[in-house]
């Protein structure tokens, strides 16, 4: 026994620590709690990988049995395997950089207690979900994500916009854990278990599906869930408006580890995914056209955090297109890179937001001698997500190419295409906000070394996180996708993102006023991206107008006023009627109740003597 | 029967007699004190007419019953007398019309 139960189990009781009895605690104390918590579980979480290095086989520990009905047995079990291990430094790790950078970032907000409650329990649920050793304990977790998600985005909760978006998130990802409850249930109902080991095992000993059967329903199903949770086609409209809440929850839950749920949850099913290629071919189909899609939103945004966040949906997408695409491995590579320039990329914007109190890119300019090092860190996560050679990024987005390629070449000129995308959004982000002149600002400051610290840390993993070859440690996971490939491949693919580099230097600082021009050329176009294709207005008019109008109208005037109020209405105003006539009779002469009553016993007397005469 | 000569009919015609007087009584006079008197008569009324058919029939229930029926009417005559003495002290006036404050 390893004591797995420990790694959560840190963050929990910080979140009991803080959420109890925060409001009377230092601010001092609150930090300490809260960040003594997360790094409690990372050391822990190294602990036990050190003593169970190099983990080949899989390491389950059971506590107790949660529900026992007939013979199935669902326990508080949890595992580690490499999966797991790569998924839990991502987690305590990216998330304790995060927690201090909050530190700085959320000095002068009200609330901080709260806010580090809620983080502390983040980071529980998010750690249930990786450790979970059967579908239903990690549904908790991803529950339990979710809730900390909606908390943390209505962290301003007297911000109109800001407890819209909670909603908007917390309802958009309901859809998906429908279709995710409904996979659970499938393969509760088919292999008698939730346990991964015995249904995996189970899966493997059934042949490959080639028609639509219950394993492609599982696994369309399970992408519906995964769509909710990491923001894909066609429910990743939560995504941009969760960025109204603090900029580390962005960083943390909306960019690092929540979003990337679903595609852990998808290389953990890749069992079930591998037998039916149907519904694998959906999870790289809908990867490909987030990524894609999101990518030209991100170019057209003007505002730095929803750059950043259709950034995130694209990248995801990438990570679903290689899983897609049967590159678990490399998906989960991507996921890994990813959560280091992801979370240095919004950290850098909060960094940014806090010197200037602006997040309006056409508001910045010239920023790079006021706040040097957040410029030279953040460059270093656009170097990695551009994939620039021998970065982080680099390696990770390369292999999900290569595996596209070798699956579909369509797959991999797109994901190039996307590629040149994001390199052109993210230094267009970069030229804008620290080159130029300064357009509107006077004061500007570099931040607190508390958030400066975390960002140098995640720039030197954007940069050398690659290093760590994180498919090769998954292959035993993941039967491997092995075959030969063009070398020219990995040349074009890197062009492509120093071209959408260079593209951004012309239009952004060689010669601003370019981009306005193409803008204005490109007209329609430009508005079509600009209002992200008005993705949202069509959910307003196809889904949310007929659901609240018909609430309103149908279910609000005609049901609920008019039948149920009328019927409840209506017994209380016979009831009245009735006493109303009644109450005549309640005179207060006490005679005429006298009279009554002899009236009533002469009727009766007479009663009884016409029943005795018959 | 007639131990004493008396026959049972007249028994039971005067309780009749009696207890009309007090219903009419009751009905038809204002004072509380006389109404209250007119229920007592109406109580006597049926006493007599129990009594008297206990004795008629041989049968011990008839007394049994008169005698419940003179309890209730002590402990209606401390109840009745006690509330009569509040109205009168709350309103200086016996008249039962004015007592009416639980109408409707």
């Amino acid at each position: 026994m390893q004591q797995l139960w420990l790694i959560p189990l840190f963050p929990l009781l910080g979140f009991l620590l803080n959420g109890l009895l925060g409001r009377r605690l230092s601010k001092a104390a609150v930090n300490a709690v809260a960040i003594g918590a997360v790094l409690a579980s990372f050391l822990w979480t190294l602990k036990v990988l050190g003593a169970l290095w190099p983990l080949e086989a899989p390491h389950l520990e059971r506590y107790f049995t949660w529900i026992q009905a007939d013979q199935a047995r669902i326990g508080y079990d949890l595992a580690l395997d490499r999966l797991s291990a790569v998924m839990l430094l991502v987690v305590t790790g990216v998330g304790l950089l995060i927690h201090i950078y909050s530190v700085g970032y959320m000095a002068q907000e009200g609330g901080y207690y709260r806010f580090f409650a809620y983080l502390n329990l983040f980071m529980f649920f998010m750690l249930t979900l990786v450790l979970a050793a059967n579908f239903l304990l990690l549904f908790v977790g991803w529950e339990g994500v979710g809730l900390c998600s909606y908390l943390l985005i209505g962290f301003w909760f007297l911000k109109a916009s800001a407890s819209n978006a909670a909603n908007k998130a917390f309802i958009v990802n309901r859809v998906g854990d429908f279709g995710f409850s409904l996979a659970i249930y499938l393969i509760f109902v088919n292999f008698g278990s939730l346990d991964f080991a015995r249904v995996f095992a189970a899966v493997s000993r059934q042949p490959v599906e080639s028609g639509f059967g219950t394993l492609t329903a599982i696994g369309l199903l399970l992408l519906m869930g995964a769509t909710g949770k990491s923001a894909q086609i066609p429910l990743y409209v939560w995504l941009p408006d969760a960025m109204e809440g603090p900029t580390p929850v962005s960083a943390l839950i909306h960019a690092a580890t929540m979003v990337t749920a679903g595609v852990y949850m998808t290389a953990r099913c890749s069992a079930i995914y591998l037998h039916a290629p149907g519904a694998l071919e959906a999870v790289a189909v809908v990867g490909l056209l987030t990524a894609s899609s999101a990518a030209t939103i991100g170019i057209t945004q003007f505002d730095i955090k929803k750059v950043f966040a259709y950034s995130t949906i694209s990248q995801l997408g990438y990570m679903f297109l290689g899983a897609g695409v049967g590159a678990f491995g490399a998906a989960i590579f991507h996921l890994w890179t990813h959560a280091f320039f992801k979370a240095l990329l919004f950290l850098g914007a909060g960094s940014v937001i806090h010197a200037l109190g602006e997040q309006d890119l056409r508001r910045m300019g010239g920023l790079r001698a006021k706040a040097p090092l957040t410029f030279w860190t953040l460059l270093c996560a656009a170097l990695s997500i551009s994939g620039v050679p021998f970065t982080a990024g680099f390696f990770s987005k390369d292999q999900i190419l290569l595996a596209a390629h070798q699956h579909a070449p369509w797959m991999y000129w797109l994901g190039t295409l996307t590629a040149a995308m994001t390199a052109f959004y993210v230094f267009r982000a970069i030229f804008l906000a620290f080159f130029g002149a300064p357009r509107g600002w006077r004061h500007a400051h570099e931040s607190p070394p508390v958030m400066t610290l975390p960002l140098a840390a995640l720039a030197l993993l954007s940069l050398a996180g690659g290093y760590f070859d994180v498919s090769g440690f998954l292959a035993p996971l993941f039967p491997a996708a092995a075959g030969h490939h063009d070398p020219r491949l990995v040349f074009v693919a890197t062009g492509a993102g120093l071209a959408g580099i260079a593209l951004a230097w012309l239009f952004y600082v060689a010669r601003p006023g370019l981009a306005e021009r193409a803008a204005a050329r490109l007209g329609g176009l430009y508005r079509l991206v600009y209002n992200k294709y008005f993705v949202d207005e069509l959910y307003e008019a196809v889904l949310l107008r007929p659901v609240v109008e018909g609430s309103r109208r149908l279910l609000w005037r005609k049901v609920d006023v008019g039948l149920i109020d009328g019927a409840v209405n209506g017994v209380g105003a016979r009831a009245c009627g009735v006493g109303g006539v009644l109450r005549l009779i309640q005179s207060g002469n006490i005679r005429s109740y006298a009279a009554w009553v002899l009236l009533g016993s002469l009727v009766t007397l007479l009663a009884a003597l016409a029943g005795g005469s018959r | 029967m007639s131990a004493a000569g008396v026959p049972l009919a007249w028994y039971l015609v005067l309780g009749a007699i009696l207890f009309a007087l007090g219903a009419a009584g009751f009905l038809f006079r204002r004072n509380i004190i006389t109404m209250f008197m007119a229920i007592e008569l109406m109580l006597n009324a049926v006493n007599l007419t129990f009594v008297a058919l206990a004795y008629y029939l041989g049968q011990v229930d008839g007394l049994v019953l008169a005698f419940f029926v003179m309890v209730v009417a002590a402990a209606e005559a401390a109840v009745g007398l006690a509330i009569i003495l509040t109205v009168f002290r709350n309103r200086a006036s016996l008249g039962i019309d004015e007592v009416q404050s639980l109408r409707n």
